[in-house]
């Protein structure tokens, strides 16, 4: 019978506070939250085809209601976690990439690097594309 | 060996997490843009309507809404479980059919664009 008192098993507990123990992982929570506000705009995106799939004024109208400080808030937000996701992924593509010449494999930052000036020209040239400048 | 279903589910989500990492910032600006009442050129409805109707930029529009919701949805799924969350076959299933749902409605408005 005393088996049973030493034998409580242990259950340990699921909370979400570990977020807060450590930078690392509140940083890390912060990438993650950055598929909330890339998920919304895709889906927004989705109307943004409902609408010019119905004609003019149906995209006049979706052109219209972007323009709610509401909407400019979201944007704003989006941008900085997307930025962010950007960067945390590029940041990593080393350890995901690793590219080996020879007998040794390129330096961290030549991969990283390469990521980064890829998006940065593609970003340009996207903005460029839509005559955004 | 052990069937897993990861690598279907995991490589979209690898695939998206790239293109949105080289994409969302750009795409997000333009709207941004359009937000704050300077509404780059190509929102105009006669260039963007001509630009969608494309069989390319049709494929690619839909390949990145695909792409980028699967992995939002995806990463949502992981991040409620560090939350906690462990009922992760519900909610696997409801991220999973909102990209799935949000893809469809893409390729349907495409279609009629």
């Amino acid at each position: 019978m005393a088996e049973q008192v030493g034998r409580r098993p242990h259950v340990r507990p699921i909370t979400s506070e570990w977020i807060f123990r450590h930078p690392r992982y509140l940083r890390y929570m912060v990438r993650e939250f950055s598929c909330l506000f890339i998920g919304a705009w895709t889906l927004m995106l989705v109307c943004a085809l409902g609408r010019l799939s119905e004609g003019p004024e149906a995209w006049g109208r979706f052109l219209e209601g972007l323009k709610s400080p509401w909407v400019v808030a979201f944007h704003v937000l989006a941008l900085a976690f997307a930025a962010y996701h950007s960067f945390t992924w590029f940041q990593l593509t080393p350890k995901a990439l690793p590219v080996q010449v020879g007998e040794k494999f390129l330096p961290d930052d030549v991969i990283a690097g390469a990521h980064f000036g890829a998006w940065a020209v593609l970003s340009l040239a996207i903005l460029f594309f839509a005559g955004a400048f | 060996m052990a069937r897993s279903n990861k690598p279907i589910v995991w490589g979209p989500f690898a695939a998206g997490g790239t293109l949105t990492a080289f994409l969302s910032p750009a795409l997000i600006l333009l709207t941004l843009l359009a937000a704050l009442g300077h509404a780059p050129d190509l929102f105009a409805y006669d260039r963007l309507h001509a630009l969608a109707g494309h069989w390319l930029a049709r494929l690619a529009l839909a390949g990145v809404v695909f792409l980028s919701l699967w992995s939002a949805a995806h990463r949502l799924r992981i991040t409620c479980y560090d939350l906690g969350v462990r009922a992760d076959t519900l909610v696997a299933s409801v991220v999973y059919v909102v990209a799935l749902a949000g893809t469809g409605g893409a390729v349907l408005y495409l279609a009629r664009i």
